[in-house]
């Protein structure tokens, strides 16, 4: 009986240090990546031909889910808010709820899973089919040469996305309760510019998607390069990609909105 | 692919991104391109503020004249001491009016400011002598009950 619990508690102890060896390593390739990054900005078109990949492929996705979002939003919006007959300030709901919140999370969780795992597959095969252990012999870096570029199309278009994904719900949230439903226009974009400020909501909402960013592009180059070199080991760091990527996401969207909107006391 | 096709789907994509940037700021959200205007600020005392809120606006004939900036409790007069930042394109006189209002029934709380006819304007650092507390619903419905049993 007792050895069973110590053997519990033994396979507790080896998770809990198993992690937090694999968070020590991949905060060291972060660094690794970061300081190796000198080749991608110089050949800048290695990033761009990432920036293809991770940002023009992942616009389709982004720009649909954020109209339907948007979508939604207004109708949900619409049927709470006139109950109360404040309708009129459905456009401030959406807009709000798109900057601050939906924008940079789903957007970011969308990337997690088109762009992210991409990357870690892509990666991870490379490593499995002995490509990078190749270009070490050739004396290229693969490090400089592969994963920084990764890292940072990830980056440079995460940003952006989310931006698009707001602009998106916004046009979406339109289309329903102006365009439908019949929400007067002008009240639509007034009572939303009244609300919406560009320093508390729109740069807040940019500076969490540039966080989100960083933490997807990271997980995702980390786990491509940490991976097993098996087609199991592949899959699985592709899964762990997302999961990983996902959760970084929320955790980190919970601590910025306490800093940004509650402020440090 | 080819390398020209990438770079002009990256582009693209590119300026997608900032346009939509630029739709927040400008459409959606209130930044004005004409520089930062100018601001004086002023304080006002309110014995009570209700649920007036940092960042609330303040206006006068509707029109929005200044935002909060910061709120703070006074243990000399017991009252609350609001800061208010103006845009300096509008000067308003020295015995300037100020009353917390309630835009709609439950909309957001609100300054209005309501012109006075003295020549001296307020400038930095001044502060409005005639204020009007929040109108609060409890005391509101007591004093009506009051007034109704008196009778």
């Amino acid at each position: 009986m007792s050895k069973y619990i110590v053997s519990v508690i033994q396979n507790i102890g080896h998770r809990v240090i198993e992690s937090i060896w694999r968070l020590g390593v991949g905060s060291r390739f972060f660094l690794l990546v970061l300081l190796k990054s000198g080749t991608s900005l110089r050949r800048f078109n290695l990033v761009i031909r990432e920036l293809y990949f991770t940002g023009v492929l992942s616009l389709i996705i982004i720009v649909v889910s954020g109209l339907f979002v948007g979508m939604v939003l207004g109708l949900q919006g619409y049927e709470t808010l006139q109950k109360y007959g404040s309708e009129s300030a459905v456009g401030t709901l959406v807009a709000l709820s798109l900057v601050r919140e939906l924008g940079p999370v789903v957007a970011a969780l969308l990337f997690a899973s088109r762009a992210g795992s991409a990357i870690t597959a892509e990666i991870g095969l490379m490593k499995a089919t002995e490509q990078l252990a190749a270009m070490g012999l050739m004396a290229v870096d693969p490090v400089a040469r592969v994963v920084a570029p990764r890292f940072w199309a990830g980056v440079i278009s995460m940003p952006l996305l989310a931006a698009i994904f707001s602009v998106m719900g916004v046009l979406g949230g339109y289309l329903v309760t102006v365009v439908f439903i019949g929400v007067d226009q002008g009240t639509y974009w007034s009572q939303m510019q009244s609300a919406v400020d560009f320093r508390f909501d729109i740069l807040n909402g940019f500076i969490k998607s540039c966080f989100f960013g960083v933490a997807i592009a990271a997980i995702a180059v980390f786990e491509g390069y940490d991976a097993p070199p098996t087609a199991e080991g592949v899959s699985g760091a592709t899964t762990r990609t997302v999961v990983t990527s996902s959760l970084a996401i929320l955790g980190l969207d919970f601590i910025l909105t306490a800093f940004m909107f509650r402020g440090v006391s | 692919m080819q390398r020209t096709t990438l770079d002009l789907w990256v582009g693209i994509f590119v300026i997608i991104g900032i346009a939509a940037l630029m739709i927040l700021s400008l459409k959606v959200g209130n930044l004005n391109l004409s520089g930062s205007t100018q601001s004086y600020v002023i304080t006002g005392n309110f014995e009570n503020i209700g649920g007036l809120k940092v960042r609330a606006p303040v206006k006068s004939a509707g029109v929005v004249v200044g935002r909060v900036t910061n709120i703070q409790f006074s243990t000399q007069t017991y009252d609350a001491i609001v800061t208010m930042d103006m845009d300096s394109r509008f000067l308003f006189p020295k015995d300037t009016f100020a009353s917390i209002l309630t835009s709609g029934l439950l909309g957001e709380q609100y300054i209005g400011l309501s012109a006075g006819g003295e020549g001296v304007m307020l400038k930095e650092g001044d502060k409005i002598m005639k204020t009007n507390s929040a109108m609060v619903l409890e005391e509101l419905i007591g004093r009506f009950l009051f007034d109704k049993a008196s009778e």
